[in-house]
């Protein structure tokens, strides 16, 4: 299946701003995060398609899988 | 800092200056003392444009000390705007100066019988007020230019812009920076109209001569500043993301999250969200020579803020504020960092609010008098408040009054005041805020998107009703203590996960107070804030009624969620009763 992967502020430091992936079914955001080198501890807030997901949620094809570090402001 | 400066401009024979002890306001700082001072002194019937109304300028309770933070300045009045009470809260050096000057507040009386301009300068030996007619309409950065060449550089400076003078409605009161520009500014509800119904355009500070303020237990004082200083640079959002990326590090994640208000709050994802994200502005302002880290007072550790450059590397604005590249962006369909950041030099510079302006501007491309997306059409509308032209004067007067001229049903408007940029229907949490603060939609007064998308203090699901009320409440209580300190808001980050931050913050206060203050007592002090201003608004004629929002918001659902505020009214009504 193809998602796409988003990655923002120091999370794109080395890596990419996005990019799209072909994975197997069943692959969660634990994994993704496996694939890409990115500590779970550093993703703190995770999408998908504009709703709050947890490490643990399964993917399926078309995803847009958003991940950010902690950040603020207002 | 005991002292209140009280000038009535309003005396026989031209502005009278009296100097008083603190009195009953005595161990009340920034909102706490405007809004107490508000509430005791100003008849909350009255008109805020009136002699009766008093526009109050205090540093906060740790302003002016050498503790890290602590230089935010509380500008409160009667707000022509919203019609209720009014705190402004702006960074610079005016309070930090202000607080070492030995002033707790200035009070702006009365109101002169002729139509003449006043400048007020405070030194260490003495307040001298002057009728200056020649700063007549000068725009900020012109009149601060004026002032440095009249009273050296050593100054700090607080003014209005031709919008202010002007009283319109959405005028801002400026604070100059540690570069010396007018670029932080007390933006909401008006308060830049109430000081030009004063008639007085600058307040000059010069603090050379005076010395930091001492703490009662300087060695406790001390300690307590360093743990919270180390809090604040160990969290991720104070320490590394707010650095790094400032404010506008949320476009993205507001974006991301489907609440990014966008063509005058019609859908909540915007295609140029990208382009003007923090992530790009911070690459740019390097790219150019700018600055991506900068403090906007002295003492400030966490450094949102930075410095713009135009295309030939020469200095614009400083960087624009999130909700400012929201407002002036996506919310008018303008993805150009370029124009935002041009607009936002001209607001500064006029004296205007950029939330007010952005709403506005939004609100007039939907009733046709520009497209969404056109940068130079936003440009010259901002011009034309500068200018004062009559159609300047409506969008000058604010989005709830464009809507009302040109006839437009979508004024995203509490209490007069134009939301901010996260869309109520997707964040919940933030729509309770809105709704019920006691200064109109306002963000700041209860920032509900800290839990609600951030995962700070907790998670609650921004797209339900569940738990909204209590999470504002708190928020809103805590928001109207923190106020009063003279910190920025933005240390509330740390605080909220940090419990030990949260008692480094208390430690300062007793040991430069001498007391004995509690976590319990700083709930305490934000609820009789939030309960002083509950009780003007009451007398000024406002009902629960007034803390909804606009009906549109229930009834349309907004994309990509496709929801709508559900927060129920007799829910929105138990806020305050705690
Ligand atoms: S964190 Fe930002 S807004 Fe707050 S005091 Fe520092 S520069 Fe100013």
């Amino acid at each position: 299946m193809q998602i796409k992967v988003k990655l923002f502020a120091t999370l794109q430091k080395g890596r990419f701003d996005e990019k799209m992936f072909n994975l197997v079914d069943n692959t969660t955001v634990r994994d993704v995060l496996h694939i890409i080198g990115v500590d779970e501890k550093d993703a703190s807030i995770i999408f998908i398609n504009n709703r709050h997901q947890t490490l643990d949620t399964v993917l399926k094809d078309g995803d847009i899988l958003s991940i950010f570090p902690s950040i603020g402001g207002g | 800092m005991g002292k209140i400066l009280r000038i009535n401009m309003g005396s026989e024979g031209g502005p009278t200056i009296v100097e008083e002890p603190l009195g009953n306001y005595a161990g009340l700082g920034g909102r706490g003392l405007t809004s107490a001072i508000v509430s005791k002194e100003v008849p909350p019937q009255c008109h805020p444009l009136s002699a009766e109304n008093k526009l109050v300028i205090a540093p906060g309770l740790l302003s002016g000390t050498a503790g890290a933070m602590s230089g935010r300045l509380s500008v409160g009045c009667k707000s022509p705007l919203t019609g209720t009470i009014k705190e402004a809260n702006s960074g610079g050096q005016p309070s930090q100066v202000l607080a070492r000057l030995g002033y707790a507040a200035i009070v702006l009386e009365g109101k002169p019988k002729t139509d003449d301009l006043y400048k007020v300068i405070i030194k260490n030996d003495g307040v001298k007020i002057e009728k200056d007619n020649s700063l007549k309409m000068l725009p900020n950065y012109d009149l601060v230019e004026r002032m440095k060449s009249q009273y050296g550089d050593k100054i700090a400076c607080i003014s209005i812009g031709p919008a202010g003078e002007m009283r319109l409605a959405a005028a801002s009161v400026a604070c100059t920076d540690t570069e010396l520009r007018p670029t932080r500014h007390a933006g909401r509800g008006g308060v830049g109209a109430v000081m030009g119904s004063k008639q007085v355009k600058v307040i000059v500070l010069d603090d050379t001569g005076t010395k930091v303020r001492q703490p009662k237990d300087p060695e406790k004082f001390k300690d307590a500043n360093k743990r919270f200083v180390e809090g604040l640079q160990k969290h991720p959002v104070t320490g590394q993301g707010l650095p790094a990326y400032g404010t506008n590090v949320l476009t993205n994640i507001i974006n991301e999250a489907g609440a990014y208000p966008t063509y005058n709050f019609k859908q909540g994802n915007f295609a140029g969200a990208s382009k003007i994200s923090g992530e790009t502005l911070a690459e740019l302002e390097v790219k150019r020579g700018g600055v991506a880290t900068h403090g906007c007072h002295r003492g400030c550790v966490i450094r949102c803020s930075g410095i713009f450059h135009d295309k030939d590397g020469k200095y614009l604005t400083k960087q624009p504020e999130y909700e400012t590249v929201w407002a002036h962006g996506g919310n008018c369909g303008i993805d150009d960092l370029d124009a935002i950041a041009m607009i936002d030099f001209w607001d500064d510079n006029y004296g205007l609010d950029t939330i007010e302006m952005g709403a506005t501007i939004a609100v007039a491309m939907e009733a046709g008098l520009a497209k969404f997306g056109d940068a130079n059409a936003a440009i010259q509308l901002i011009h034309e408040v500068g200018k004062g032209t009559y159609l300047g004067k409506i969008l000058g007067s604010g989005a709830a009054v464009t809507a009302k001229v040109f006839g437009i049903e979508r004024a995203p408007v509490v209490k007069g005041q134009s939301m901010p940029a996260y869309d109520p229907r997707a964040v919940q949490g933030i729509g309770v805020t809105y709704a019920t603060s006691t200064m109109g939609a306002d963000h700041t007064a209860g920032y509900a998107i800290a839990s609600n998308i951030l995962k700070i203090g907790g998670h609650v699901d921004p797209l339900s009703p569940e738990g909204q009320i209590e999470l504002s409440r708190n928020l809103q209580i805590a928001t109207a203590a923190i106020d009063s300190t003279g910190m920025c808001l933005f240390i509330a980050f740390a605080l909220l996960d940090q419990p030990e931050t949260f008692q480094a913050l208390i430690d300062m206060l007793n040991a430069f107070y001498g007391l004995n203050l509690t976590a319990d007592s700083v709930t305490e002090l934000g609820k009789s804030i939030l309960k002083m201003e509950r009780e003007f608004n009451m007398k000024a004629g406002f009902t629960k009624e007034h803390d909804r929002l606009p009906r549109y918001f229930y009834t349309e659902p907004i994309a990509p969620h496709n929801v709508v505020f559900k927060v129920k009214d007799e829910d929105l009504d138990k806020v305050f009763n705690w």
